[in-house]
């Protein structure tokens, strides 16, 4: 039996729009191992939550569209993009769960939320009304929700942001699910939330062992949460690799640019922020050569003609730029990147 | 207090409260008794979570609202007792720039009218010389003079939070309040938005203040500043310093509570994890309103709202902890 829980290879996934076909995801491959936190990183754009949203299928089709070129394997036995909508139903909130990025909409208002929990346990468990709400009330505080014998039976306006984000997470993992989505689970919550929410995350993932697929685009949460990291751009994965891989030891300029230009707070001396200029590709007609070039400071000749091959730097890192090709000109990485340790 | 008012303060904001009645006697008390000071051609950041009160300061000193108390001086006037010219003049000097790049330029209008418009109302310029002047702004916030003719939905948000920056400048202010001008972009299109105001401030001496929550952005821009909990401004700092040597507990979570871009470093950091949820504005807690959530709360903070106290040189905190 393998030992990763997903293996999404040459995703690709289209939305057809009155403006033409908008490649979303263009060939996104990557393995995800049982137990594993796995963070996707990149702009508003970039495909990142499409991505997240095909292996849960939820894309709808159309206007979407995985492309049958494309597998996703869970579990090593189920491939994802040719299952039927049935079977699909019975995988999804059983052995995946998602939390998504506002718990304010992402709730029923009008169902108590304890009933929002049973509905997956009676649904895939075949628990009964009065087994599921007593699971309820469990799950409820183990994600720390105080009082929940009480608050089983209240409604989602009665609870602030960060304990609807838990109620989120409860109902993610009510059913022991093997692997968790969690799109931007932070972004809407304050930074002292945020913190009691990663702190709770890391803690459900020890407990439970479940994998955990982070989709965020703060770097800061990535250090904090993860062990590997996917860095996309424009549909594709431009660099992957372990957190240490990805923050001391960065290949792809786009990996730079982005860790160049957000401030760190633990900077004593008035860095310079460099912004990386331009903004991204349109992917109704997504360039020839690589999606970067064109804002890209190392882009040479060839960037422009033809998509960079994948180069492997260790066993787990690899990225996706022509620099690092044996006949590329040597460029040194600019110092500020690669944190503290090998500044 | 944390007013020593010189020649070269150019904004006093002294003791402002902002209530909302909310009708059957409930009052939101969304700014309570706040008082701070800043330099001409400096930039206060002022930060604390959803709900702290930081957009209604900014928006009381801007005059969008009146103040239930207090007052804010701005060169020495009150701003909340002009009228006429002097008022009309007030609005030159003080710009805004707001958060939602989306929600905040007329869909309406072109970029060129968005951008004219305070030219037009305040009759700075006409014609010709009106229109070379938009060329200029546009310009000068990196976009270029073809952009007057079109419309904000045919850009892109960093696109058209240049435009309200153009739109802020065209007056000419001396003193721009952004109201987390960079919280809808994205991370690579934030670094060039405040490197762009960074560079007017430079050219053009402006004072900003600058209200966001991102912490970590707001210490790369700030030269000072303030810590907002619950509508009261809780502690004031240089900028490193507060980093260096946060005082009040509040402040020391918060620093905490963010995660850094370093594996290594999270890895060992020991987090202050604050237990529950920011309490409601309309029932504030008696005495500090921090005590609820504090980890060093002594029983006599529930009884003595502590004041805003200079503990050292610059350094002002409102914590009981440092009453001696």
């Amino acid at each position: 039996m393998s030992n990763n829980i997903l293996e999404v290879k040459d995703l690709k996934v289209s939305f057809h729009t009155y403006a033409g076909e908008v490649h979303a995801v263009r060939g996104v491959t990557f393995n995800l191992k049982k137990g594993e936190a796995l963070a996707i990183v990149g702009e508003s754009g970039c495909g990142k939550s499409v991505t997240s949203q095909a292996i849960m299928r939820l894309i709808a089709t159309p206007p979407g569209e995985i492309k049958s070129t494309s597998s996703i394997l869970f579990d090593g036995k189920t491939d994802i993009v040719k299952l039927s909508d049935k079977e699909m139903e019975n995988l999804r909130g059983s052995e995946m769960g998602m939390i998504f990025q506002d718990p304010m909409t992402s709730l029923n208002p009008t169902m108590k939320i304890g009933k929002q929990i049973a509905e997956g346990l009676i649904k895939h468990q075949g628990l009964s009304k009065q087994a599921a709400r007593e699971r309820a009330i469990e799950m409820l505080r183990l994600v720390g929700i105080p009082n929940p014998e009480g608050r089983v039976d209240q409604y989602p306006h009665q609870f602030s942001g960060g304990m609807r984000q838990r109620v989120m997470i409860a109902i993610a993992l009510a059913c022991n699910p093997k692997l968790l989505i969690a799109d931007e689970p932070t972004t809407a919550l304050d930074v002292t939330i945020q913190a009691q929410i990663l702190d709770l995350m890391r803690d459900l993932q020890e407990k439970t062992g479940a994998s955990i697929i982070l989709i965020t685009h703060d770097l800061g949460v990535v250090a904090d949460l993860a062990q590997r990291v996917v860095v996309m751009y424009a549909g594709k994965v431009v660099e992957q690799g372990s957190v240490d891989d990805i923050f001391y030891n960065p290949q792809h300029p786009y990996t730079w640019g982005l860790m160049r230009s957000v401030p760190r707070l633990d900077n004593d001396e008035k860095q310079e922020l460099i912004p990386i200029e331009g903004t991204p590709p349109d992917l109704i007609a997504p360039p020839k050569g690589c999606a970067f070039a064109a804002r890209c400071p190392y882009a040479m000749e060839v960037c422009l003609e033809a998509d960079p091959d994948i180069t492997k730097i260790n066993s787990g890192h690899s990225a996706s730029c022509w620099l690092l090709h044996p006949n590329a000109p040597k460029v040194e990485r600019p110092v500020e990147v690669g944190g503290h340790h090998n500044g | 207090m944390a007013n020593i008012p010189n020649a070269d303060t150019i904004l006093e904001v002294k003791n402002l409260k902002k209530y909302f009645d909310l009708g059957r006697g409930a009052i939101l008390k969304a700014v309570d008794n706040v008082s701070f000071s800043i330099k001409r051609g400096e930039t206060f950041g002022l930060v604390g979570e959803s709900g702290c009160g930081k957009s209604t300061t900014g928006r009381t000193i801007i005059n969008l609202y009146n103040a239930t108390e207090g007052e804010v001086l701005f060169n020495g006037k009150n701003v909340h007792k002009l009228q006429g010219r002097d008022l009309k003049q007030f609005n030159r000097k003080m710009q805004m720039i707001f958060q939602d790049p989306y929600a905040s330029l007329n869909p309406r209008m072109t970029v060129g009218d968005i951008i004219g418009e305070g030219i037009d109302i305040h009759n700075l310029m006409s014609g010709r010389q009106r229109q070379e002047r938009i060329y200029e702004l546009l310009e000068t916030v990196g976009l270029n003079s073809e952009h007057a003719s079109r419309f904000p939905h045919e850009f892109s948000g960093g696109q058209r939070q240049r435009i309200g920056i153009a739109r802020s400048l065209a007056i000419e202010p001396e003193f721009i309040i952004a109201d987390e001008p960079i919280s809808a972009l994205d991370v690579s299109i934030q670094a060039q938005v405040v490197n762009l105001m960074k560079r007017l401030q430079d050219e053009r001496g402006l004072t900003y203040l600058f209200i966001a929550h991102d912490l970590a952005m707001v210490k790369h821009i700030s030269d000072r500043i303030g810590v907002m909990y619950l509508g009261a401004l809780v502690e004031v700092a240089e900028a490193n310093e507060l980093y260096r040597k946060p005082m009040h507990p509040y402040t020391e979570a918060l620093l905490s509570a963010i995660p850094i871009p370093d594996p290594e470093i999270e890895r060992t950091r020991e987090r202050i994890i604050l237990e529950g949820d920011v309490p409601s504005p309309v029932n504030p807690p008696s005495g500090c309103r921090f005590r609820t959530r504090c980890p060093k709360a002594m029983p006599e903070c529930a009884n003595v709202t502590p004041e805003l106290k200079e503990v050292e040189p610059n350094h002002f905190v409102a914590c009981l902890l440092y009453n001696n």
